[in-house]
């Protein structure tokens, strides 16, 4: 009995000794920092372009392992992210993150770490830094790509339509106004069987993202059912849409099978949906970029990668994004996927506008959405409910355009209702 | 004499020892053996079900966590929203549209399956194979069958002359199309378990009926259907649960998974889930939460009224078989 009782008392103090010796250990490394993270884990969604040979790269250079998971939508993203962001565990060290439910997240910033830093502050186009920075100055994000828009056209539907199949003179026609941009519609649809564009929806969001305050005051407040600019926008889209629209929404089934079944002729085109184009209508031929947008130019979406403040690997963490968000690595991302890069470094590099798509008829891609990035002269006012209020404005026009199931002034009437609803 | 004693006293006490042991297995055992199930049911059933009680009635966000004391306030927002009543109007709706040709459909498939068929095994594992697929697959091929504008259900009926139907933008023919994938899923099941049920019943009745000249479709309707009551409850009430929480199927309908534009399929497990996580208005615990215990208190009003009409079917049942 005794025996066991000395033992008992060794092995204690055996343990406390080794459990003191690694505490030490860990408390001795901790302030040398890096050397000891030899992974970091990166989410991202869709595509970012971060192929498995750029992130071998950076194991060769540092010596730092990256798991890469990668989420189908942004929409799952976004709920991974919330969920673990409130749980207070479970993010990876670099989260992306989607610019649409950014501003959201812009509310929880202290949940994030500051990402700012002489070296990078000047690296990306301003608009996109700036809706990164918190009230308090604090950077929380490093910018990825973004989505300078152009208009896509199926060169053969307009040549049976006898309309002009050169790029140069398609951009020529289309220039103008929103108004520009529909008749030149109503001219191809009374020579076409297919429609003009794919969804009232899309085009309801490229009038939207050229105007600053839409859904939301600068203050906060929600004023998408009184502003003007919204109803006007709201009341234009439905005008055009029973002669011009293909009556599709948004990434539904039916709106990717539009594409193989040559549905519509022309669509809003930011950056990243050539590839979404390609790879729902591989054995089309015919469809073509135009450098042209109506009514100026318009950014679609882009993201961030942002680094939560729950990772314990904070400077390693921040390095890694640094370095994905490079020009130099961008740049990759943007020949193999299309993500136009909101580096302002890289739109005048030869590199970028060399980049030609065999798909639509060789266009200089680089060339293209370089000079559409610089047509975008605003950056919409997004806050906490703009994505809950967008959502419920598709809707509205959806009811309309696809459902049909509701008038434009009974839809509008219920947007109201909605939008009421929400805050 | 004290080895002795010692001996003798040692015995004894193992024997009261295990007599103890024993009167323990008879009275604890029993209770340890099925204490596994509560231990979980506490962890993963009743702890959740208290803790979201608790949660509704705060303000609770997703990130910010709990906020203020609302009391009723969430419950009376719910109840306020229109959503709420479509979601719990279109649940009760797929869930009629599924279960009731279900049931009819497992009950002649399980009769046929009685039959002396050849290769019996085949037929029937061959009506459990939907039952493997993964939901989530079912929901992908049916939503893009029933396609609005280039779907095959709507290619097939142009062929023969039928206008295309709004599969996704009617409210009905978007309940009749999720009610179909449930229906895929669950028919084959019901149908193995009628058919065990319906071979439990003694053949000498088949024999009696036949002398006294009944067909086949007398025979089912007089002996194997009153026979079926217990098993056909059984299946009413999984099926009421299951109908009343449907989830996959009609999120994986669309590609949002936000029920349509119009809420045409929102079924109420979707509604609660939006609240929480949805990319739309979502984040609201503490209203999440409410709406999941009004779902509850619906669920067990709807299992009283089974209740009420389970017991009138059985003791009629029990009369008939006298």
């Amino acid at each position: 009995m005794s025996t066991s009782r000395r033992t008992t008392a060794a092995v204690a103090i055996a343990g406390a000794a080794a459990f003191a010796l690694l505490a030490a250990g860990c408390s001795s490394a901790a302030p040398g920092g890096d050397e000891e993270v030899t992974e970091l884990t990166l989410a991202t969604f869709n595509d970012f372009g971060y192929t498995d040979e750029m992130l071998a790269e950076y194991t060769e250079l540092t010596g730092i392992k990256i798991v890469h998971n990668k989420a189908a939508t942004s929409g799952d993203a976004r709920t991974n992210y919330f969920t673990k962001l409130g749980a207070g565990s479970g993010l990876a060290d670099v989260e992306a993150v989607e610019v649409d439910w950014f501003a959201e997240l812009l509310q929880y910033s202290d949940k994030l770490y500051d990402l700012s830093n002489d070296e990078v502050a000047d690296r990306w186009v301003q608009w996109k830094t700036d809706a990164a920075t918190g009230s308090d100055g604090r950077l929380i994000a490093y910018g990825t790509d973004i989505g300078p828009q152009a208009i896509c056209y199926r060169s053969d539907l307009f040549a049976e339509a006898g309309l002009p199949t050169d790029r140069e003179e398609v951009a020529a026609m289309i220039d103008g106004d929103w108004a520009t941009y529909f008749a030149a519609g109503e001219e191809f649809v009374a020579n076409s069987d297919a429609a003009w564009f794919d969804s009232s929806g899309a085009i309801l969001q490229g009038i939207l993202n050229q105007e600053e305050e839409t859904l939301e005051a600068t203050d906060g407040e929600i004023i998408a059912t009184t502003n003007p600019v919204v109803e006007d926008a709201y009341t234009t889209v439905l005008d055009a849409s029973p002669e011009l629209s293909a009556h599709l929404s948004q990434w539904s089934d039916d709106w990717s099978a539009g594409f193989a079944n040559g549905a519509f002729a022309t669509m809003l085109c930011p950056s990243w949906i050539l590839g979404v184009i390609e790879g729902n209508a591989p054995e089309v031929e015919g469809w073509d970029v135009a450098n042209v947008f109506p009514n100026g130019g318009g950014n679609w979406g882009g993201s961030y990668l942002t680094v939560p403040a729950q990772g314990e690997k904070a400077e390693a963490a921040k390095a890694f994004a640094d370095w994905l968000t490079d020009p130099e690595q961008q740049l990759k991302s943007f020949v193999s996927t299309g993500n136009f890069p909101s580096q302002k470094s890289l739109y005048e590099a030869e590199e970028l506008l060399s980049v030609t798509r065999p798909y639509f008829n060789e266009a200089p891609t680089g060339e293209i959405f370089s000079e559409r990035s610089a047509a975008i002269s605003v950056a919409p006012f997004k806050s906490v409910n703009y994505f809950p209020v967008m959502d419920a404005l598709q809707n509205a026009i959806t009811r309309v355009d696809v459902d049909k199931t509701q008038d434009a002034d009974a839809s509008w009437d219920q947007f109201v209702t909605d939008v009421e609803a929400i805050g | 004499m004290t080895t002795q004693s010692l001996a003798e006293d040692r015995e004894i006490r193992r024997i009261t020892f295990s007599h103890k042991l024993n009167r323990w297995d008879v009275k604890i055992s029993p209770y340890l053996y099925i204490s596994p199930f509560f231990i979980l049911f506490i962890l993963t059933g009743l702890f959740p079900l208290l803790y979201t009680a608790y949660v509704s009635v705060y303000d609770w966000h997703i990130i910010g966590g709990q906020g203020d004391f609302a009391g009723a306030g969430n419950f009376e927002w719910v109840l306020a929203q229109d959503k709420f009543w479509v979601a719990l109007r279109n649940s009760f709706s797929i869930f009629l549209i599924s279960a009731i040709p279900q049931v009819i459909l497992a009950l002649i498939i399980a009769a046929i399956l009685d039959q002396n068929l050849r290769a019996k095994t085949f037929w029937r594992m061959g009506v459990l194979v939907p039952y493997v697929v993964a939901p989530v697959a079912v929901a992908l091929i049916f939503s893009n069958m029933f396609g609005d504008q280039y779907g095959l259900v709507n290619n097939a009926l142009g062929r023969i002359g039928v206008d295309p139907v709004g599969w996704h933008s009617q409210v009905v023919p978007s309940h009749f199309a999720i009610a179909t994938m449930v229906n895929f899923r669950w028919t084959g099941y019901n149908a193995l378990i009628f058919l065990a049920a319906m071979q439990a019943v003694p053949r000498d009745y088949y024999e009696a009926a036949m002398l006294d000249g009944a067909g086949r479709v007398r025979q089912f309707f007089s002996i194997t259907i009153p026979s079926l009551r217990p098993t056909l409850i059984f299946v009413i009430i999984t099926s009421t649960i299951g109908g009343l929480q449907i989830f996959d199927e009609p999120r994986m309908y669309d590609t949002t998974g936000a029920g349509g534009a119009s809420s045409q399929w929102l079924t109420i497990t979707m509604y609660i889930y939006n609240l929480g996580f949805g990319p739309a208005g979502g984040g609201q615990f503490g209203r999440a939460a409410a709406a999941a215990w009004l779902l509850f208190l619906i669920i067990i009003v709807v299992g009283l009224i089974n209740l009420a009409a389970t017991r009138t079917i059985a003791t009629s049942g029990s009369r008939s078989s006298k």
